[in-house]
Order: structure tokens, then sequence, then C-alpha cells
């Protein structure tokens, strides 16, 4: 396998300009000669089944939701970054494009995010002319907040409902398309597998969630905008059907998964309150805009928190990192927070959070202002701890929440099988080994409206005249007959244990080998466990129902099964890079201030996996990472 | 923590054609910390451990953001807590005890699909007939040109908030669609960027809508069941566009 990121010749800032004109071009009369299949309707998958939609090519788009709003870039609150400079603060595109190389620990290709900087600016154009009630001054211009990782105040945010108000604007602009007839919508259907013929992707095979019916969709091109797989920890912010099927069915057919170990941790959630536990919810990394994180300085300090004085209290970002303080990097405030509560110095009954304190902003700002910036956040926090944060701190605690690595792609998006392109959270390009807060709405919109829409008719202008594979060739039919042979399969083998009593054990197995901080012991044994469970759930899986009828069940049993192999792949990523970086640290290297400790003479690439048939020996490759713009250096927020 | 102990009476229904029945569920040992949808989830455990079907319900994200969620809980939409969807509703608001009647949505325009899941596709249809500014990709102007007051982004971002969940439906008696119609209306009617298309949009969707739905007399409940809170007054401003289109729409557009 080789990895050819295709990256356009000229200076960084020119590379993305110069692409555009090179790229071969399909005319707007040719286009509806061609089918385009996008799976996924979240922004990037939806934005860009729009556009392409809009452009004149007939699009597919297919969701396993009942709708095109729901998909999870709709929990996003806090906003999305864009270098407009509209506060005249020094920001730029290079200078977004240096902060997202930094944040992202030097580990992601620079053409990509420089290329995304760029597009930032026109994503705010495009969402204001579509109806985004972004937040606005009183003078009617918009505003901007701050957020982690960043000196400058350049995040566009509506309410704490920016990724909602942003989903709507693409399912209205994809809800057009659909009733003007450009793209045939598929609700409550699943990608099952993808079909790869002559080397080349030639459509997908689905199951409808209704009936269980199999079938075969064929294209001259498919787009994965399946999302992240943060849900392999079980426990995580993702939304409960957030899984990593459709990835890693392409990733089986030839697609290399990219850099899987590097997964995010949230440092703001609501800490964990019991084993029954479905999922964790995040409290917006905006909140540290005026927030306060601390824990008490005695691990044994019993009283509740506004009788602790100040001088018991540690404020230990403000402490560590004084530049930054309580707005360092999610991967830094994490690891903060995690080792103060191993210290004991953790708060709340199961002492596994820390406080963000709002009493000092409620008091220089007053509680008016408090409520109109965060008014249902804070309200989201008292319905599900029945404490109110006006009233007392929050209690927070780190949570995964985001994944870096994904489906390898080249500067078009494309990943290894051509025709297979990969967009927003699924793909692994742009964030390196950590992505900045309000980063990630940013990365799906410019993906779905501005780079694949132009890259994509680069594949597609030499196929004029061909038609797709036909969805009877022998290839689609013995896909067919593979899904329906795994989900009749589960329904046979009629053991004792749910789905989820698995899904749940293996995300424990995760979290606490493969979370917060790595060892090669711990990676060790959660690579010699996870096999094991997952022959156990092979053995004694018990999904009850029917596969003829809606099953929830049975969905979710295809799902845990592909978490178990995503799993290994993700340890063993983490086990072969002996570096610090970003969301990926090891224990065995840190600096003696516990910081991350990058090997850049030995690491500086990105490691893509290669199915080999064989979950736990997959092939590993590399593409070394070439920094020309930006200096490799030690990544400091102090 | 305190624990429960509750008698579920939920609706069964194999699949849409199907005749449908309430099945009674004790579901000893609740933690009131739990969410209503983990508590289902523990009744669902427990019923697969059993070797029965598990109960079919919707939903995703958990945070009330996504609408996914449903559910009649005795008798009201999203349960018993006002501004709440069920998934943020918690078992701290039930008595240990208590009976819960737990229904789909009922409404003709939603048809159960099984147990507690509908088929709410027909608000999609309304969207697509209009609920949205035609600005394809690539054309907009710079953000800031248009000033918004903010009064009026505010107002827009109210009526934006609507998460599509149907819940205005299943509390209306004659299951009018009218709340969640004009909170897109209005959403994009207050707009600047919406102007172009403010009359052909609330004539296509209000069109639209009774094509599927039920016709609204004011009752108010919609408002009163709806997580997000959004006010009728939405829907007077959307009737009050909706008269003006009969007459803007016409030859008469030219000319304005």
């Amino acid at each position: 396998m080789e990895l050819d990121a295709k990256v356009p010749d000229g200076p960084v800032a020119e590379k993305w300009t110069n692409y555009k004109f090179d790229r071969k071009l399909v005319n707007p009369s040719n286009r509806r000669k061609y089918d385009i299949i996008v799976v996924g309707t979240g922004l990037a998958g939806g934005a860009a089944a729009a556009t392409l939609g809009e452009q004149g090519y007939r699009v597919k788009a297919f969701t396993f939701h009942d709708s095109a709003r729901r998909a999870h870039s709709i929990a996003a609150q806090g906003g999305i970054n864009a270098a407009k400079n509209y506060k005249g603060d020094g920001d730029s595109v290079h200078r977004l494009f240096y902060d997202t190389v930094k944040g992202g620990d030097f580990r992601s290709r620079e053409a990509n995010v420089y290329r995304l900087a760029e597009e930032s600016v026109r994503i705010i154009d495009q969402a204001t002319a579509q109806g985004v009630p972004f937040a606005r001054e009183y003078g009617g211009l918009l505003d901007n907040r701050s957020f982690g990782g960043a000196q400058v105040s350049r995040t566009f945010y509506a309410r704490g409902q920016t990724g909602q108000q942003l989903l709507l604007g693409v399912y209205q602009q994809l809800a057009r398309q659909v009733g003007l007839g450009n793209v045939e919508l598929h609700n409550r259907t699943e990608l099952v597998d993808v079909v790869v013929v002559d080397g080349r992707a030639a459509g997908i095979v689905v199951r409808d969630l209704l009936t269980g019916e199999i079938s075969s969709h064929s294209a001259h091109a498919v787009v994965l905008a399946t999302g992240g797989y943060s849900n392999a920890f079980f426990l995580s912010t993702n939304a409960m059907a957030c899984n990593v099927t459709a990835a890693w069915r392409a990733h089986r057919k030839g697609a290399a998964f990219a850099n899987p170990c590097y997964t995010q941790i949230h440092p703001t959630c609501i800490p964990q309150s019991d084993d029954f536990q479905s999922k964790l919810t995040l409290m917006s990394e905006s909140l540290r805009n005026d927030g306060r994180i601390w824990c008490p300085k005695d691990p044994d300090d019993a009283r509740p928190p506004e009788q602790i004085p100040e001088d018991d209290r540690d404020y230990y970002l403000e402490r560590r990192y004084p530049s930054f303080g309580n707005l360092a990097p999610r991967d830094i405030a994490s690891r903060a927070a995690k080792i103060v509560v191993d210290e004991g110095k953790g708060v709340g009954p199961l002492k596994n959070g820390v406080y963000l304190d709002f009493a000092d902003a409620i008091g220089r700002l007053g509680e008016a202002t408090i409520t109109e910036r965060y008014g249902n956040l804070f309200e989201m926090y008292e319905r599900i701890t029945d404490e109110s944060p006006y009233r007392q701190p929050m209690r927070i605690y780190p949570a995964l929440h985001y994944t870096m690595g994904g489906l390898w792609v080249d500067y078009e998006l494309m990943t290894t099988v051509p025709g297979l392109y990969a967009a927003g959270e699924a793909n692994f390009s742009d964030h390196g080994a950590n992505r900045l807060g309000a980063s990630a709405l940013m990365q799906g919109l410019a993906d779905g409206y501005f780079v694949l829409p132009n890259t994509i008719s680069n594949y597609l202008a030499p196929q004029l005249g061909t038609r797709p594979v036909p969805t009877d060739h022998p290839e689609f039919a013995a896909a067919e007959l593979a899904a329906r042979e795994r989900f009749d399969g589960y329904l046979a083998i009629g053991g004792t244990r749910s789905p989820d009593s698995f899904h749940q054990e293996l995300g424990k197995i995760m979290w606490d080998y493969c979370g917060m901080e790595r060892t090669r012991q711990g990676l060790e044994k959660a690579l010699s466990e996870i096999p094991a469970l997952h022959e156990e759930f092979r053995k004694d899986l018990l999904v009850t129902g029917s596969g003829r009828d809606t099953n929830q069940t049975l969905e979710k049993a295809g799902r845990v099964d592909d978490f178990f192999e995503l799993a290994q792949v993700t340890c063993l990523d983490a086990l072969t890079r002996e570096e610090s970086c970003g969301g990926h640290f090891r224990a065995e290297h840190q600096t003696d201030e516990g910081e991350a400790e990058r090997d850049d003479e030995h690491f500086a690439h990105v490691a893509a996996w290669e199915w080999t048939g064989d979950p736990a020996a997959p092939t590993r490759h590399v593409e070394p990472l070439e920094f020309e713009s930006v200096a490799l250096a030690v990544r400091s927020y102090k | 923590m305190t624990e429960l102990s509750l008698t579920l009476k939920i609706w069964r229904q194999a699949g849409p054609d199907q005749p449908g029945a309430f099945d009674t569920i004790a579901a000893p040992g609740i933690n009131d910390e739990m969410s209503f949808l983990e508590m289902l989830d523990v009744v669902n455990e427990r019923l697969i451990n059993e070797g029965k079907d598990a109960v079919v319900f919707d939903h995703d994200c958990r945070e009330g953001i996504c609408g996914t969620c449903s559910l009649m809980i005795n008798g009201q939409a999203h349960g018993p807590q006002k501004g709440t969807a069920t998934c943020q509703l918690h078992m701290r608001k039930f008595a240990d005890g208590q009976e819960i009647v737990i229904e789909p949505w009922r409404a003709t325009a939603f048809p159960v699909i099984k147990d507690l899941m509908v088929d709410r596709s027909t608000f999609d249809r309304i969207v697509e007939s209009g609920g949205y500014i035609t600005a394809e990709t690539g054309g907009a102007s710079d953000a800031n040109l248009t000033p918004i007051p903010k009064p009026v982004a505010e107002a827009a971002m109210d009526a934006a908030a609507c998460i599509g969940c149907g819940a205005c439906v299943a509390a209306c008696p004659n299951s009018a669609a009218n709340l969640f119609t004009a909170a897109k209306v209005s959403h994009l009617n207050l707009l600047p960027q919406g102007q172009a298309e403010r009359f052909s949009r609330v004539e296509a969707m209000v069109d639209t809508m009774e094509d599927f739905f039920g016709s609204c007399t004011n009752h108010g409940e919609c408002q009163e069941a709806c997580p997000k809170e959004i006010s009728i007054d939405f829907i007077a401003m959307m009737n009050k566009d909706y008269l003006k289109s009969k007459f803007k729409n016409r030859r008469t557009l030219s000319r304005t």
C-alpha cells in the first residue's frame, strides 16, 4: 500500500488556489450523468450532499436516523472558529493555521490545515446567508467568544446551540435539494458494507432498519461522512447510535485507518454518577471563558465548596499555565484534572470531579449576563445533577469526546480506495493529535461545502460516459450474502449476554488501558483481553427478536462487533507510537513536569493501518509529515 | 440516591398494521438519579436477559437537542417536567410505587412503526416544501455586510431552537403541526436574508402542513408540551404572513 498524500506544489498559502485551477472539471450539463453516494447527513455529509446536488450531480444520501436533521453534529454547543478577524485582535488565516497545527501537537498535514483555515472564512458567510442565527452585538454585527488554545476571539456561536443551528442550516439546504429531486434521501438505512470492484469503490450495501432488508446501491463515487468512534469506549459524549461500522467496513475493504490512538478526552463533562449510566454529557468548553477550575488543596477537605477559603483552593490550570489559564487546550486541561483526582483531591460524592466555578464571573458581570451566555447549559446541568451552577460550582471531569483518527485520506479527501472519500470526523486529516475547541464544526463544513465539491470532479471527469457497476455484479451479491449471514448469525448464537453488556465491558478495558494515560503494560493487557472478550461475544451473545423488522438490539450487535476490531488497532497504534503527543499520552514519555514528550525524530509521521484479515495483526504504514511553514516546537501554554 | 419500585404500562405494537396493547412490566430497583431513558435501558436489559424482545423507542443524543426521543408519559408529551425532553427527564421526578403509562406519539400523521417508535417524516415534507433560504454554496456575501439588530436575531433564534421532536403535534387535540411549522417559518421570515422568499415560503409550508395535519384551534397545548418552550406567538406571525401571501404571491407581487 502506498500513501501518496498528493499535496499540491507551491507555498502553503497558494496550494489550494493552485489545486482548484489545476484539477479536472465536469461541465455543468454533464454532471447529471454521474451518481454519487453520500453516507451520513451530519455537517460534512449533509453539506456535501446538498452542494453536490446544487452543482447538478445525482446524489443518493443515506442516514440511519429518522430524519437528516438528527446527526450528532447537532449536539455541538460552543461554536465554530473562523479567521474573520472581526474583532481586530490580530487574527488571520495564517494564525488560525498556526494555532491548529500547534494545537494538534505538530501531527497534522500542513497543507490540509491551511486549506481549512482559508475556507473557515467562507463558512461563516455561507451559514449566515442560509439564515443561521449567530449571536450578534447590539450594533447588529456578529459576536465572537474565545476558545481553548487561542489568544484571539474567533469563535462564532448561536447561544449554546451552535451545532444545532449549523446542522439545521445544512439540513435545510439538503431538504431543498430533496424537494427539487436532485438528492434521493434514504432515512433509517444503515451502511453494512462497502463494495469495491476492480480496485475502485463501486457502491454500498445497506440494511433497512425497519424491515431488515439488505440492498445494494452503486455510484461513480462514494463519500463516507459517518462520524467518529468515541463510543468504542462505551461511555462518551457521543450520541447513543454513533458507531464506527461504515468506516470499519471500508477499512476491511482496503481503506487504511490512520492514527486511531488519537482520541480526544474533553475536560468538561458531568462526572459519571453510577454504573447504569448510558452516556456522559458535555458541558461546553465556552464555559471556561468565565468559569474557574479548581480543587481543594487538601484531599481530606470535606467542606462544601463555598466554605473553602481562597487559600485552601488550588486553581491548578491558572497556576500551571498562567498565560492560557482556564483556556488551556483540551488534552492539557484533561490531564491536569486527572492528576488532581488521582491525588485524591476529587470532589463530589464519588470524588471523581473538579469544580468549575462561576462565582467570580457572576460577581463581576451579574447573573443576567451569565444567563444570557450560558443559560441553557446551566439548565441542562441542573436537570441532570439537581444542583444549580448559579449557587454552587459545577462538578466536571474529562470524558471521551472526539476522535482525531479515522480513515486515511489524501489532500483530495480520497481514501486509499479510489473513488471512496471520507469527510468530517470520519477522516483523520486536519486535527493532528488533538483538536482545538470549535474546530470540528469548521472542519465538517469545510469538507462538505468547499473541499469535496471541488476535489471530486478530478476523479469523476475521466469517467465521463461510463455507467456505475450494476448492483447485480457478483461483488454486490457476495457482500449482500455476507451481510445477511452476519445479521442472521447474531440472532442464531442464542447465548446469555446482551450486546450492551459486552459493549460496557469493552469500554471499560479501553478507558482503563487506552484512555487518558497509556502504558506499554496496560496496552499489552488490553490487547490480550479484547480478543478474548470478542471471542466470548461470538459464542455467548444474546439478541432477541427477529431480523425482519425493527430490532435495535440487533443493530447494536453489529456495531459492537465492529468496535471490537477497531479497539484492537487503536491499542496497537497507541502501543507502537512510543511518544506522547496531544490526546495520546504515554506515561513512559513525559517531561519532569509531567508534560507530554514528543519524539519528532521517530514519530513525526501519520501511522496508517492496513487490514490483513486478522484484527490483531494489521500492517502499519507511514506517511512522513513535513513542516515547511511551521517550525516544530515544544508546545507550551505556560 | 433513592431506589424506586415502579409499575410500567408500556404500549407494545408489533408493526404499523398490527393491533397494539399495553404491557405491564414491573420495574423494581430504579435509581432515582437515572434519566427516564436510562430507566428504559435497564428495563430492556432485563427483558433481553429473560429472552424477550426489548421495547423499541427512538432516542439518540440524550442531551435534549437532537429531537429523536419522544414518548407520552402519563398522558403528557415528554413527561411532567416543563421545558424538558424525555431524555433529560430524571427519575427523581417520580415517586416510589408509582404507575407510569408510556405511549408513542398519537397522531394520524405520525403512524406507529413499532412499540413506541413513530414515523415523523411528514415534518421533513414540510421543510422540503419551503423551510429554507435559497443560498447555494459559494455565492454568499461577507457575513457582516448586513447588520441584523440583536432583538431580531434573538427572536429568530428563539424560533430556530425547535428540535423537531413532534411533541407539539402529540399534545394537540387536533394533531396540528402549527407550532413546528410556525417556528421554521418565523425563524426564516424574521431575518433579512429570508425576505426574498418570505411569502412563497409561508404559503408552501402551510399548504403542505395541511395535507397531513389537523387544524389549529388555539388550545395552546403545544406551547406547554414544547421541550424548548417555543411560544405560540410564532403561530400568530405565521398566520399573518400566510394571509398576506394570499395577496402578495399573486400578480401584485411584482408591484410591492
